[in-house]
């Protein structure tokens, strides 16, 4: 085959495969996209019931409930806004009390949100950094809470997700 | 003392890793066979010592609880057994760095030692080489270092994060950062190649079998992982399209590809840019893997502390390889040279095909592991992109490569031979419907995608068990049957992971139920009885060991634990596996809930994973066939390349 038509050729294959990916890419990413809701947020201006978002913030004091049939209700807040979480999962090992959670699920018209998975990291000095920037939004976030620097910091790069799949 | 010895030896690595990249520089203008090369030698092997006693004296502090090292004291405890004092001094960012500076240096004594055997090559080489040194050990000395003192002196440690206490920890993140660390050597052969103006035939030869080495053992840390997330962490599967995961998937494709197209190039001089562009690539994404997972701009759940600081630092990194590397791809690529035609069915033409599909989709997955970050960057919505996008985007792509790889090996170089190659595996590609039958009977309510999954995957393996079978035999006669059986071994095990993961992805739900002691719950036709919960201590953590009965006893019986690390205060899961034949049962227990009756019951997660054994036999497969290729390759360059066996390409296998 001539050089100028094997370039043809693989330009060709190239533009094929190159063009299907980038439509399955956006056909995908258009579904499967989540977005993050901080509790102000929601007060404000709450997402469709029924499409799936995530949402994160400091778990309220006192507010977990763990029902005897297994799961956990509980509340979690960035100061301009709380939410009322029910997980029929198990909690990660690493919930806590007052400590940054991200949960991704839907809202009830009720707004009430169910969530099929939720995210905790580590101890309380993490942040995953979503809710980090909420808590910066509504000016609950004291930089000592943030500071990881030094000692005591953590420093292990693991942490446990408990993953329902729907 | 030591702490101060330590820190004596990093900033000597740095120096020599310098010295390392000027005079090996020198050496090739001056033609490679001179004493600035030899300098460039040397100093590569002071770097090799200096990062190894500094890697021992910090191994040394943490087995003596030297809490006043403030990386000691975040990571260890007085009470944490020995061999994770060990393995806790790489379970940390500093002392993960380090490790990966350590093998950086390696892999720059083993280029000088055994690299191209070009002397310009090589001493080129050494100097690139030379230069990601001097960026890492940069970052390791003013912004990482695991020497740095605290002040006070704590009495107790922090302890490691509990969930990293598993003897995965000793071999997973060393064995990884083989794999990512060691596509640097395909970056320097690659970026020395093009400064020196070698042909891309020459180039592709001496920087293959360091892809393959490195790939090798990217392919035994992602698969590590993988195993430990399964069956350690209690998440309940072996994949999740985590950030993090992604950061190691995209060299591993990229480093599929670039193995691949080195053999085009090798063989027949087809796309040596390309091949030389991978190279590239493959090292430059594995530092965009180590920014995603250490700088914190990311939710995962892998990743390491929140530090901008670092994450500035490995951007620099990042632009410096990138810049140096594409700036001498778009001057010289030229001088690669051109290969011979071929025709559209042709093994270069096929594996070109592979090459577009694994780049196209190692791009589908960066998109959906950046847009995130990019996106809220730009000032736009906080979003993520999760399990979904990936297996939309990037499974079907895989699928088409894994449909095409089985024909590969059937066609001729050059010539087209498609329908030839095709009916010498009519008797394979016939197995296909039957096997997509099959599977959607077995596994019912099976996802289409997961049918034509597992179908392909069962056409893969008898493809590969007919490679051996026609091929076998010639290539024995040449003495090259360990590149043939490596072959056919990695891509039976391309085809078994398909399977297995279109059967995991088949499985029944996970079930989440509060059990007490006398419930019980079935699932995938198995029951199971909570026969009692009893204490069951280790020597750094509580623990509550559940006794489950499965079947009445007919089935045995599994002891899933939940710990309580009291130093670090947190609870961890044990999880129970029984495997059999059919699949894995999978047991964790969780929280005590205290019923209003007076009785209390436990959190219990169940799940039934069918074939998972598939998938482990297909990482097993993968990582014997690279490393039997390795092997074969090595000494078929024998014997000039003889002495290369005792060092790093063997090493990294």
């Amino acid at each position: 085959m001539r050089k100028a038509q094997r370039r043809l050729w693989i330009t060709l294959a190239a533009g094929v495969v190159l063009v299907g990916a980038a439509g399955l890419a956006m056909t995908a990413m258009r579904d499967a996209m989540v977005f993050f809701y901080s509790p102000a947020m929601v007060a404000e201006n709450p997402p469709e019931p029924g499409q799936r978002v995530r949402v994160g913030g400091l778990v309220l004091d006192g507010s977990v409930e763990r029902p005897a049939r297994g799961g956990a209700n509980f509340t979690i807040t960035d100061g301009g806004g709380e939410i009322r979480i029910n997980y029929d999962g198990s909690l990660p090992d690493l919930f806590r009390e007052g400590q940054g959670i991200v949960a991704e699920g839907v809202f009830d018209p009720e707004g009430r949100f169910t969530a099929d998975t939720v995210l905790a990291k580590h101890d309380e000095n993490y942040m995953p950094p979503e809710v980090a920037a909420a808590l910066r939004e509504s000016g609950m976030w004291h930089e000592e809470a943030g500071d990881h620097s030094g000692y005591g910091g953590p420093d292990g790069y693991d942490a446990a997700e408990t993953e329902q799949p729907s | 003392m030591i702490a101060e010895l330590g820190r004596y030896l990093i900033a000597l690595a740095l120096l020599a890793s310098l010295l390392q990249m000027f005079v090996a520089w020198r050496g090739a203008e001056l033609g490679g066979r001179n004493a600035y090369a030899r300098a460039g030698k040397a100093a590569s092997e002071i770097a090799v010592l200096a990062a190894g006693v500094a890697m021992i004296l910090l191994i040394a502090s943490f087995l003596r609880s030297d809490f006043s090292i403030a990386y000691v004291a975040a990571n260890s405890s007085i009470e944490k057994p020995f061999a994770y004092k060990i393995a806790a001094s790489w379970g940390g960012h500093e002392g993960s760095m380090l490790l990966w500076c350590l093998i950086l240096a390696l892999f720059g004594y083993g280029l000088a030692r055994s690299g191209p055997r070009d002397d310009g090559l090589r001493s080129r080489a050494v100097s690139f080489q030379g230069l990601l040194q001097t960026l890492f050990f940069g970052f390791l000395a003013f912004a990482s270092n695991p020497f740095e003192r605290v002040s006070p002196v704590p009495l107790q440690g922090a302890e490691l994060n509990p969930i990293l206490q598993d003897p995965l920890l000793v071999i997973h993140p060393p064995m990884l950062y083989v794999g990512y660390v060691g596509l640097s050597t395909a970056f320097a052969i690659a970026a020395a190649g093009l400064m020196q103006k070698t042909p891309g035939r020459i180039l592709a030869a001496a920087l293959r079998p360091w892809a393959l080495g490195a790939w090798t053992a990217l392919t035994a840390g992602i698969a590590l992982g993988a195993f430990w997330a399964y069956y350690e962490l209690g998440w309940g599967g072996w994949w999740f399209w985590d950030p993090v995961e992604n950061a190691s998937f995209m060299p591993w494709l990229l480093g599929a590809a670039l193995i691949h197209s080195s053999i085009a190039t090798e063989k027949r001089g087809a796309f040596p840019g390309w091949t030389v562009f991978l190279a590239l690539l493959a090292y430059i994404l594995s530092i965009l893997g180590a920014f995603l997972v250490r700088s914190g701009v990311i939710t995962s759940v892998h990743a390491f502390a929140l530090d901008p600081e670092r994450g500035v630092w490995i951007l620099g990194m990042l632009g410096v390889s990138a810049v140096a590397g594409f700036l001498l791809f778009a001057l010289r690529a030229g001088s690669l040279g051109e290969g011979d035609g071929f025709e559209p069915t042709s093994k270069e033409a096929l594996i070109g095909a592979n090459n577009l599909l694994l780049a196209a989709t190692s791009g589908v997955v960066l998109i959906g592991t950046l847009y995130p970050m990019l996106l809220e960057m730009m000032g736009g919505a906080t979003i993520s992109v999760g399990a979904p996008y990936f297996n939309a985007a990037a499974t079907p792509l895989l699928l088409i490569a894994a449909l095409l790889m089985p024909l590969a090996p059937f066609l001729p170089w050059a010539n087209g031979g498609l329908k030839n190659g095709v009916s010498q595996m009519r008797a394979a590609l016939m197995l296909i419907p039957v096997a997509a039958v099959v599977i959607a009977f077995l596994f019912a309510g099976a996802s289409p995608l997961a049918v034509i999954g597992g179908a392909i995957g069962v056409w893969a393996i008898s493809g590969a068990v007919m490679d051996l079978g026609q091929f076998l035999p010639v290539a024995m006669a040449r003495g090259q049957k360990l590149l043939v059986i490596g072959r056919v071994m990695a891509h039976a095990g391309v085809g078994f992971i398909a399977l297995g993961a279109a059967a995991d992805a088949s499985r029944p739900p996970d079930q989440n139920v509060a059990l007490a002691p006398g419930e019980s719950v079935s699932i995938a036709g198995r029951e199971l009885r909570l026969d009692g919960v009893s204490r069951a201590d280790g020597p750094n953590y509580m623990a509550d060991r559940a006794r489950i009965v499965v079947d009445e006893g007919e089935g045995g019986v599994m002891s899933p634990e939940r710990r309580f690390y009291a130093v670090a205060n947190q609870t961890t899961r044990e999880v129970a596996l029984k495997s059999s034949i059919a699949g894995d049962l999978y047991v964790s227990v969780g929280e005590a809930r205290l019923r209003s009756d007076g009785t209390t019951a436990f959190e219990t997660r169940v799940a039934f994973h069918p074939l998972v054994w598939s998938l482990s036999l297909g990482a097993v497969f993968i990582v014997l066939g690279g490393a039997l290729a390795l092997t074969g390759r090595l000494r078929a360059h024998a014997p000039v390349v003889q002495r290369d066996r005792a060092t790093k390409p063997a090493e990294a296998v």
